[in-house]
């Protein structure tokens, strides 16, 4: 009988990194979410273009090939990562071309009207964005970035191959030195699935909590 | 290190080969999404609460799950109770059950959307449940669905390196062996970055073809 304690912290071990790696990869994410697709919706056609070009390209290749890129072509321009960070860097920007459509598509769902009564109001650009848009916005956005934030849980699996100690490496690690494949899977499967459970009642809970604030204001 | 063209063509051809392995897998494994997908979204509507719970339950979870793990689970597990499949056909398997469970929610929401009284004419007309879903739901719902499932046909394009993991020999796996016996990591890795790049690009624009062709399912 194999004694499976040691495996199991093993096992909690690669969780911690898993969900660390979630957890900065959907900050970089947001923030690149919200500058790319701002970033469309600029007066500057130079803005508009970089934007573009980020999103087309993050999102026509796969998380995969980006992460290699990151970790193997990348040290030969002289900036070497470590795979954690190459791990952040490809996830965040992978998901953030995806956020950043959530954001376009969000701001533009929301009236003309809204942004005349600004310009009636005198508000500067940055005020009709920060205080009438984007709260209007957000709670639009809130439901797909639900998604975003699991497909980034589910993605962080694809950095166990550019050997970062992730759940999914683990599992691995348990399989070579038990032989044993039904249970370190198994496992593995049940945690994810918790993490992405996690993630939905968290957004639901922040969906109402937003949408509470706008009671009246929208119909 | 620098861009070498002449290295360029030499891994041409063995990189072309693992794209044709890509292509193949990707239909193989559309078809599979397809169908299973069809089943999983007919099973979900059935009036016995326990098979459209389970159903559910099941989509959910492998929704909720990284698909590399699933994709070492039949790889390495079903062989354990005497399933022995080749790479490829385990990987087509994985990912066309992954994205089933995707295709099964457009499905779902085509169906929906064949008004009430289609149902109910059908049943006027003595048409038994088979009849009704092969002659009078099935041609209403599919045609609006077209766009929507192409669109997941190219994000599970995107998915294809994965199977690299379970040493299929596609693109990605052609890659990183030609990048470990050359040292050269440049290359490879942005070729097959380019390839997925121009594949995705261009099924874009068919896309499109097919939205204006097809009308959009939110008409």
């Amino acid at each position: 009988m194999i004694d499976w304690s040691g495996y199991l912290s093993l096992i909690l071990e690669g969780a911690l990194v898993t969900l660390q790696l979630t957890i900065m990869g959907s900050a970089l994410a947001l923030v690149m979410a919200f500058l790319a697709g701002l970033g469309r919706l600029s007066r500057f056609f130079i803005v508009r273009a970089l934007a573009t070009t980020y999103i087309e390209f993050f999102r026509g290749t796969s998380i995969f090939v980006q992460l290699f890129w990151v970790y193997f072509v990348l040290p030969f321009a002289g900036l070497t990562l470590t795979p954690l960070q190459a791990g952040v860097l490809a996830l965040g920007l992978n998901v953030g071309a995806y956020g950043a459509e959530v954001v376009r598509g969000a701001v533009k769902a929301i009236g003309r009207e809204q942004g005349e009564a600004c310009i009636a109001l005198n508000l500067s650009r940055y005020q009709r964005l920060r205080h009438v848009i984007l709260p209007q916005a957000l709670p639009l956005m809130l439901p797909t970035f639900c998604n975003n934030a699991i497909e980034l849980l589910k993605g962080t699996a694809v950095v166990s191959l550019i050997s970062l100690t992730d759940l999914t490496f683990q599992a691995q690690v348990v399989r070579a030195q038990t032989g044993n494949t039904l249970v370190p899977f198994t496992t593995i499967l049940i945690l994810y699935f918790v993490m992405a459970w996690a993630i939905s009642t968290a957004m639901r809970w922040l969906e109402r909590r937003m949408t509470r604030s706008l009671d009246g204001v929208r119909t | 290190m620098e861009w070498d063209w002449d290295f360029v063509w030499q891994i041409m051809p063995t990189l072309l080969e693992g794209f044709k392995i890509t292509i193949l897998a990707t239909i193989l494994g559309a078809a599979v999404a397809a169908v299973i997908g069809l089943a999983l979204a007919i099973a979900r509507r059935s009036p016995i609460a326990a098979v459209s719970r389970t159903v559910g339950f099941v989509a959910e979870f492998i929704r909720g799950t990284p698909l590399l793990v699933q994709l070492y689970f039949i790889f390495y597990v079903l062989p354990d109770i005497g399933i022995r499949l080749s790479p490829l056909v385990a990987g087509v398997i994985g990912i066309g059950v992954h994205y089933a469970t995707y295709t099964a929610e457009v499905y779902r929401a085509g169906i929906e959307n064949v008004p009430r009284g289609q149902w109910e004419a059908a049943k006027a007309a003595n048409l038994t449940t088979r009849q009704a879903w092969i002659h009078v739901i099935l041609p209403q719902a599919v045609p609006p669905m077209i766009p929507a499932l192409a669109n997941y046909f190219i994000a599970m394009f995107k998915e294809t390196p994965l199977l690299s993991a379970i040493t299929v020999l596609e693109l990605m796996n052609q890659a990183k062996s030609i990048a470990n016996s050359n040292y050269r990591y440049i290359e490879p890795m942005t070729l097959v970055g380019v390839f997925f790049l121009a594949v995705s690009l261009v099924s874009v624009v068919g896309l499109r073809w097919l939205e204006e062709r097809y009308a959009r399912m939110d008409d």
